[in-house]
């Protein structure tokens, strides 16, 4: 099975153009950029976010957009996991209603089991009956990793989700999550201004601008050879 | 205090209702989300009863339930008689009269979702309905008591449209408002304060009510 990502659509609104094409090597591939280079909308095409008035969206082999033929996967149909800079949670759920939102097909054991599991891996077993407004903002960034991840995605989806976060916390769920993500041959695509996690995570790095792949590589050879510039862009993007 | 009215217009609103929610709420959530062109067009002819006269709209219903046009013989064939001056024309015309009641506030309900717990939504449930009745729903639950209460109330205390429509047939269509003006024509002035203050009264609680649960719910 091929982990190849292509991306080639066009929408009217917001002027947005892509054009990517990569090989995406599990766990990740951190997305870097100038701000307005396209990052979080390719996020949000990938997951459906955006449906595109032209062009078409492939990955692992299956086409999940493609105009001229008129197909359109639905978000929940693409075995894709999405988590956004701001925590989402539905606020008339608890955190374990939260979590087993995105479970189907498992008996009520089955989806305990495995909203157990999802919590502990993010350090949040302790608030399984608590309900969102009772959180605080890092509490429910990990509720809403945990639900992005339990139903088992064939790709991961990350916007910046660690800002604000404790940073011992954020070091010790990187690595758990990479620990998760290579059991399972998943692949994160993660949107971050910071180089420091781009080594961390020994990522693969992405760089876009205008919607194009500027450069793609293992992080030690991407960083070393665009540096300057890329410390401009993330000024940039950052400011 | 007439005991008829007061069972047929409580059974008119509370029939009213129900059927105003079941249209309201896919109506609303599509004027809320949906990208269709022509859906100002939608709009206009919801919030329409808001300003149109009664009379007008209960002629234009009358003209069309009159068997002497296809669209009346047609709604005979399926109520097997004709909807003017029965109960069933009586629901219609109420649906129609009170439709923006119920869906505007639905509709202000499903605009005033954070756009994020949609998308949340759609990226872990295929299923639209799964969403509407476990994330929606339940968050819009304000706009949905105020959607009812409201739709109920105005349905109780509609006068000229159920005139037109209905007429005044003690049993069939002779709703409380129609009784107290009966009552007023009679110099029956305590029977009319009677039924007067007992609309007056459930007015005034609705919207106690609705009001209540803002202040509780902070909407």
């Amino acid at each position: 099975m091929s982990d190849y990502l292509q991306v080639d659509v066009k929408h009217a609104l917001g002027d947005l153009s892509l054009r990517v094409s990569c090989s995406l090597s599990a766990p990740w591939t951190v997305l870097f950029g100038p701000s307005g280079a396209g990052k979080t909308s390719l996020l949000r095409v990938l997951g459906g976010l955006i449906r595109p008035d032209r062009g078409r969206v492939v990955l692992h082999g299956r086409t999940l957009v493609e105009t001229a033929s008129g197909t359109w996967v639905r978000p929940a149909q693409r075995a894709i996991g999405f988590v956004t800079q701001r925590p989402t949670l539905f606020p008339n759920m608890n955190v374990t209603a939260n979590v087993s939102f995105g479970l189907f097909g498992l008996d009520q054991r089955s989806s305990g089991e495995r909203v157990g599991q999802m919590l502990e891996l993010f350090q949040a077993g302790q608030l399984a009956r608590r309900m969102p407004a009772d959180l605080s903002g890092g509490e429910k960034q990990r509720v809403a990793l945990a639900r992005a991840l339990a139903p088992e995605p064939r790709l991961l989806l990350l916007d910046e989700p660690f800002t604000g976060m404790d940073a011992d916390l954020k070091v010790s769920i990187l690595e758990q999550l990479t620990a998760w993500l290579a059991a399972r041959n998943v692949p994160a695509l993660y949107v971050s201004h910071d180089v420091a996690e781009a080594f961390q995570t020994a990522a693969d790095v992405m760089v876009i601008d205008q919607g194009e792949i500027q450069a793609h590589g293992p992080a030690h050879v991407v960083l070393a050879t665009r540096r300057e510039q890329l410390l401009r862009q993330l000024g940039e993007g950052t400011g | 205090m007439d005991q008829q009215a007061i069972f047929l217009t409580f059974r008119l609103a509370t029939l009213t209702t129900l059927i105003l929610l079941a249209i309201s709420i896919p109506l609303g959530y599509w004027l809320a989300y949906g990208r269709a062109r022509w859906k100002p067009l939608v709009e206009a002819a919801v919030a329409l009863p808001l300003v149109l006269p009664p009379t007008v709209l209960g002629f234009y219903l009358l003209v069309l339930m009159s068997p002497r046009n296809a669209a009346g013989r047609a709604v005979s064939v399926i109520f097997g008689h004709p909807l003017a001056f029965s109960f069933a024309g009586l629901v219609v015309g109420s649906v129609i009269f009170s439709l923006p009641f119920a869906v505007q506030p639905l509709t202000s309900g499903f605009r005033s979702i954070d756009r994020e717990i949609m998308e949340a939504a759609e990226l872990l449930s295929p299923g639209r309905g799964r969403i509407m009745v476990r994330v929606l729903l339940p968050l819009v639950r304000p706009f949905l008591l105020t959607a009812a209460v409201l739709a109920f109330t105005h349905t109780v205390g509609e006068f000229g449209v159920v005139l037109m429509i209905g007429g005044n047939i003690p049993g069939v269509t002779r709703t409380l408002s129609i009784s107290i003006y009966d009552q007023v024509q009679d110099f029956a002035y305590a029977q009319a304060n009677h039924t007067a203050l007992l609309l007056l009264s459930l007015s005034f609680l609705a919207l106690l009510l609705i009001y209540g649960r803002r202040g509780r719910a902070g909407v």
